[in-house]
């Protein structure tokens, strides 16, 4: 039986009284990438905040079921212990809070339990050296002076350390050079197996040079307009969106 | 409640008081604080001191007895000025009973496990904390190196001709009306000489301020770090300091000579009854540097300016603190620093955080006198309010009488962002505990310049206040 990993039903959305998603329809399957592309102003990235349990989206009707439980009423802390991560677009910073303090903090609070120091200094030397981040990045205040790149990386080193059922990947590749986004998304393809998820979103095709999509959905005007596979993708590159509007 | 607790105390003291005061409390601001010649007089005996000192006293007393009261800052009229009497006489047990300490003070210790003998000294009730054997085996080291530390009752009688030298030059009597009183009735403190080339490399911690009678509320600090010398001095508590005696007027004098280097770091937690109107001063020579870093806690109301006097060229001050104003607390502080040679150069970093409707204001003072030219100073002064009842002020006051200077100043005023504790929620950290992390994360300017205990103690003590549990 395909075990539905995460299932959205009819989801409509407001922040600030505007609608934002108007009967969005999705289903994630374990071990597979899903992409979501779309004009701006679509609510993209109101989903991935949605998704999150971000407290300004609020959810007016429909569910979102994660492995099968609904989880509308559930805060981002405990979504994130459920297994859900998010890589942020404009990743905050927190002065003060060291890369490995935090990192630390963040897997003990989702797995719930203590953290032996020396294999997790291990662990998170192991997962900075394949993003190729200087280790001295861990002893720097979190995202504090970091470039739109370092951001980036520093959101998939938390991936890496949180190991997520589903992470969802908000405009990624954004802002990032060949080189970053490369980089990052070899991070993310080695993180990929068969019992966790991938959703991107993303307005370009670079980052799907490197990681393959199973499916391609094109959001529009708040609702899940179109499903397909990769070719999809190529087609939205040449075409742009006008068709699906 | 507390206001009967307090009023059984003072019965109990004026039994065995030389002095009669009134059963009657009018609880305004008092010039009259009955403080007489005779009873100043009697301290200076008590403490078996040399004439000038006791002169000393008697004149700061008249100075006291004409000036006013400062016209700016926090509301003074909770300050029970007429029972400064009580607590200063010599031979007063001005010890209360532990009964009669307040819960949340007991509460705290607690919660910081400060030890039981600890508790009792610093509640002002009991046995006074035994840190002699600590002390002697220092005491060995430095005497080693030609430093000299002490209390300054000792100081006097030891080391007399240097500490007439300087006592309260860096602060004196007339500069204000709590100096004035200070220099009448203080007792205790630390005294501390560092010779000429000797890097003192241990931290020294303060143990003398709970071994003389009024000490906590009027002691004094005098340090002199000579030409070329390094000292790190520590000063303070995190735990509450309590005393029924509501007042703390100390005076801490810092003396840095010719290319000499001294660091004074403070943690501050008066109980929430006090009034903390503690004068630190600091006179640097030329290529001299003084570091103050300073966590304060507590107090009903704080006016805290540490002041630095850039004396000779090329001298430096810097300065890191971090204020924290919880509910029914008004906390004025700042940092003030005169340029008073060419090429000095100043840096203040200046934070606080309020809560619960506490107000925390910083106050600073930068002048450039007018033979100062070349001189760079910045100042950063950051407030962090975690609610929408809280209040946060500044008032800068820059004062250049020389164009050739180079200034900055930066102020910010936030609320923790919303997006910041979205984020860290959404790697599974609790909502509380974000704001924890980020309140940790804005002090930890501070943190990094502590000995690791006390910065360790300066976060519990935060993790304390963010959930409320004093007060």
């Amino acid at each position: 039986m395909d075990e539905k990993l995460l299932k959205i039903e009819n989801l409509k959305t407001e922040i600030e009284g505007k609608e934002i998603l108007k009967g969005l329809n999705l289903e994630i399957e374990k071990g597979k990438v899903h992409v979501i592309m779309g004009p701006n102003g679509a609510g993209k990235s109101t989903l991935a905040n949605t998704l999150m349990g971000h407290p300004k989206y609020e959810i007016t009707a429909g569910k979102i079921l994660f492995e099968n439980e609904e989880i509308n009423e559930l805060k981002a802390d405990e979504r994130a212990k459920k297994g859900i991560f998010l890589s942020f677009q404009y990743p905050e910073e927190i002065p003060g809070v060291t890369v490995e303090n935090f990192l630390r903090t963040a897997k003990m609070a989702v797995t719930g339990k203590p953290l032996k120091i020396l294999s997790f200094k291990k662990a998170l030397k192991e997962k900075m050296e394949l993003l190729e981040m200087k280790e001295e990045y861990a002893e720097r205040y979190l995202n504090l002076g970091f470039s739109g790149g370092e951001k980036k990386k520093n959101e998939i080193l938390q991936m890496a350390i949180l190991e997520p059922k589903l992470a969802i990947l908000d405009e990624t590749d954004s802002g990032l050079d060949v080189d970053a986004i490369r980089i990052v998304s070899q991070g993310v393809n080695a993180l990929k197996n068969s019992e966790n998820s991938i959703l991107i979103i993303t307005h370009h095709n670079k980052i799907l040079d490197y990681l393959k999509p199973d499916f391609v959905h094109i959001l529009v005007d708040g609702k899940i307009v179109k499903t397909g596979d990769f070719s999809l993708a190529k087609e939205i590159e040449v075409n742009g969106y006008e068709s699906y509007k | 409640m507390e206001e009967k607790v307090r009023k059984k105390t003072y019965i109990d003291d004026l039994d065995r008081g030389i002095y009669d005061v009134k059963n009657d409390f009018n609880y305004s601001f008092k010039a009259d604080s009955g403080l007489t010649p005779e009873i100043v007089m009697e301290i200076s005996k008590e403490k078996n001191e040399p004439q000038w000192m006791t002169d000393f006293r008697l004149k700061s007393l008249e100075i006291y007895n004409n000036l006013a009261a400062p016209p700016w800052g926090p509301d003074l009229t909770d300050l029970h000025m007429e029972n400064i009497v009580t607590y200063v006489k010599p031979n007063t047990e001005m010890k209360g009973k532990w009964e009669d300490v307040p819960e949340e003070i007991k509460k705290t210790f607690d919660l910081l496990g400060i030890p039981k003998a600890e508790r009792t000294s610093l509640a002002g009730v009991g046995a006074q904390y035994d840190s002699e054997v600590v002390y002697h085996s220092i005491k060995e080291d430095l005497v080693k190196m030609g430093v000299v530390y002490t209390d300054m009752e000792t100081a006097i009688r030891d080391y007399e001709a240097i500490v007439k030298e300087y006592f309260m030059t860096c602060v004196p009597p007339s500069d204000h009306k709590f100096a004035a009183l200070h220099g009448a009735v203080w007792s205790g403190g630390s005294f501390v000489y560092v010779p000429e080339g000797v890097q003192v490399d241990i931290p020294l911690q303060s143990y003398f301020r709970l071994n003389a009678p009024g000490a906590g509320q009027f002691e004094h600090t005098l340090i002199i770090v000579e030409k070329g010398a390094k000292l790190h001095f520590i000063e303070g508590c995190s735990a509450p300091k309590y005393n029924v005696n509501n007042l703390h007027a100390g005076c801490v004098e810092l003396f840095v000579k010719e290319g000499a280097r001294l660091r004074y770091s403070t943690i501050e937690n008066w109980s929430k009854n006090m009034y903390n109107l503690n004068t630190k001063r600091a006179i640097v020579e030329r290529d001299g540097l003084i570091e103050w870093v300073s966590g304060s806690f507590g107090s009903k109301v704080s006016m805290l300016y540490p002041m630095s006097i850039l004396k000779g060229e090329r001298a430096r001050a810097e300065f890191t603190g971090v204020t924290f104003a919880g509910k029914g607390q008004h906390l004025d502080t700042g940092c003030k620093i005169v340029h008073a040679a060419p090429y000095t150069t100043s840096n203040v970093n200046s934070k606080s955080i309020s809560k619960d409707g506490g107000v925390a204001l910083y106050r600073g003072a930068l002048r450039v006198a007018p033979n100062a030219h070349h001189v760079k100073a910045t100042v950063a002064c950051e407030s962090l309010m975690l609610d929408n009842i809280s209040r946060s002020d500044t008032i800068p006051v820059i004062d250049l009488m020389n164009d050739e200077v180079d200034i900055g100043h930066e102020a910010k005023i936030g609320r923790i962002s919303d997006e910041a504790i979205f984020y860290l929620m959404s790697r599974g950290i609790s909502e509380k505990e974000a704001k924890a992390m980020i309140v940790r994360g804005f002090v930890e300017p501070i943190a990094k310049e502590l000995p690791l205990e006390y910065a360790v103690e300066m976060n519990n003590l935060i993790k304390i206040e963010l959930e409320g549990a004093i007060g």
